[in-house]
């Protein structure tokens, strides 16, 4: 026998299922005015500093089918590199947005001001990056994942770094597609799957 | 800095306790679950920081699914209880703060939701979602009304047990966590497939929220007891500083 230890587990996932809407977003689940307040509409507030920036896409599956029930979350800091929270952060930057993908066409958009690069624990510095986590009916453990941008310096990035296989790299990278304008799929299974993150 | 908060990164997820991606009886996940492994790194500040939500967003009524939809006009058909917890971290340090959504069926085993198309009628005073912040201890507490099993398309005969959704953010965005309450006792749990995914039995057993007599209020509701864990921070002897630096 031995001691015992005195941490616990972290409680088991089970997915969001086809109705994560009613509980995070009413409006989307056609219950507009069950909270006076409903969270994560927009990530930034009039006169957040640094550029506007759209991001589109659509979440994919092995079949090649968009998702129309996904709901994703993002969180990111402002254009400085600073979050929320922290000493000298934007106040118009809440940095939090949940959104889903059109019911009838699987497309979902993120609008938002493009972040900054973020300091690393023990130096270094990641490349501007946007975190992703998304739930959807068959997904059973939250996926989280990044966005990058492919006009913006990744090299050095220490998580892009780590990715063995260099082409898989590109599956985090937003292309650029007009000003302000990028596009960013997210592919669940297949040749082009997004790289995943346990972090 | 909180006294809940500690400065190492968070502690990795240990996949053990949670379902895998892949579960065949659970068909949607066959086409939705990824196949190459996850990329594994210690957290950054993207995950170590998250967003937070203060009390100024709560309604009235936003943790009472009994009148939240009527706005304690008219109460909601079915089973009165109280599902109540304590939301904590691996270190078994209680998640003050913190906001807990939930959302269910009605007591018909129905949802207000666009796509719901089951037999069962819809309550004209029940919404079905909820929230609410911790308190300064980890705790929560909704009153709400026992939600139906319902039957869904899986394989041929498939049917839900009762079960509540929960989700919860703690404070830093690798803390996202959703998962389902089931309720103690209900035989359905056995036979449910995306129960089932969950592999190991004593940690299906975590979801199952016991009868607890202890809350219940005498004429009023019976109450179930759901505590939440949530990943904890790796504790340094440096807790004031930040690693290299």
């Amino acid at each position: 026998m031995v001691q015992k230890l005195d941490t616990l587990l972290e409680t088991p996932s089970q997915t969001a299922g086809p109705y994560v809407h009613i509980g995070c977003m009413p409006t989307y689940a056609g219950n507009a005015g069950a909270y006076d307040t409903e969270i994560g509409a927009s990530p930034i507030r009039e006169g957040a500093r640094g550029e506007i920036i759209e991001i589109t896409g659509a979440v994919i599956d092995g079949t090649g089918w968009a998702l129309r029930d996904a709901m994703l979350e993002s969180w990111q800091p402002d254009a400085a590199g600073v979050f929320p929270g922290q000493a000298g952060a934007d106040p118009k930057v809440s940095g939090y947005c949940r959104f889903a993908a059109d019911a009838e066409s699987g497309k979902f958009t993120l609008r938002t001001v493009k972040p900054g690069p973020v300091p690393m624990r023990g130096g270094g510095r990641q490349a501007p990056h946007i975190s992703v986590w998304l739930v959807a009916r068959g997904i059973n453990v939250g996926l989280q994942t990044r966005i990058y941008f492919e006009d913006e310096d990744n090299t050095g990035d220490p998580l892009l770094n780590r990715i063995e296989q260099r082409p898989r790299a590109e599956t985090l990278i937003a292309k650029k597609t007009g000003d302000g304008q990028y596009t960013f799929n997210v592919v669940l299974q297949g040749d082009s799957e997004t790289v995943f993150l346990d972090i | 800095m909180t006294e809940t908060s500690d400065q190492g990164p968070l502690i990795p997820r240990n996949r053990a306790v949670h379902p895998p991606a892949y579960a065949i009886d659970y068909k949607t996940s066959v086409p939705r679950s990824p196949r190459w492994s996850l990329l594994s790194m210690d957290s950054t500040p993207s995950e170590e920081t998250g967003p937070t939500f203060g009390h100024g967003i709560l309604g009235e009524w936003d943790n009472n699914l009994i009148m939240n939809r009527t706005r304690g006009k008219a109460p909601a058909v079915g089973e009165r209880i109280l599902v109540h917890g304590r939301v904590m971290d691996e270190n078994a340090r209680p998640v003050p703060n913190t906001l807990v959504e939930i959302w269910q069926a009605n007591a018909g085993g129905r949802y207000r939701h666009v796509k719901d198309t089951y037999f069962a009628p819809l309550d004209p005073n029940f919404g079905g979602c909820g929230r609410t912040i911790t308190d300064g201890n980890g705790y929560y507490e909704f009153l709400t009304i026992r939600p139906g099993a319902y039957p869904w398309p899986n394989r041929a005969n498939d049917w839900r047990p009762m079960h509540i959704h929960f989700s919860i953010f703690g404070h830093s965005f690798g803390q996202r966590l959703i998962s389902q309450m089931y309720f103690e006792g209900d035989p359905l749990i056995d036979h449910c497939p995306i129960a089932a995914t969950v592999q190991d039995r004593s940690q299906l057993d975590r979801l199952v929220a016991p009868l607890d007599f202890s809350k219940s209020r005498p004429l009023d509701f019976l109450a179930y007891k759901f505590d939440i864990v949530l990943r904890g921070r790796r504790q340094t002897m440096f807790e004031n500083k930040i690693e290299g630096m």
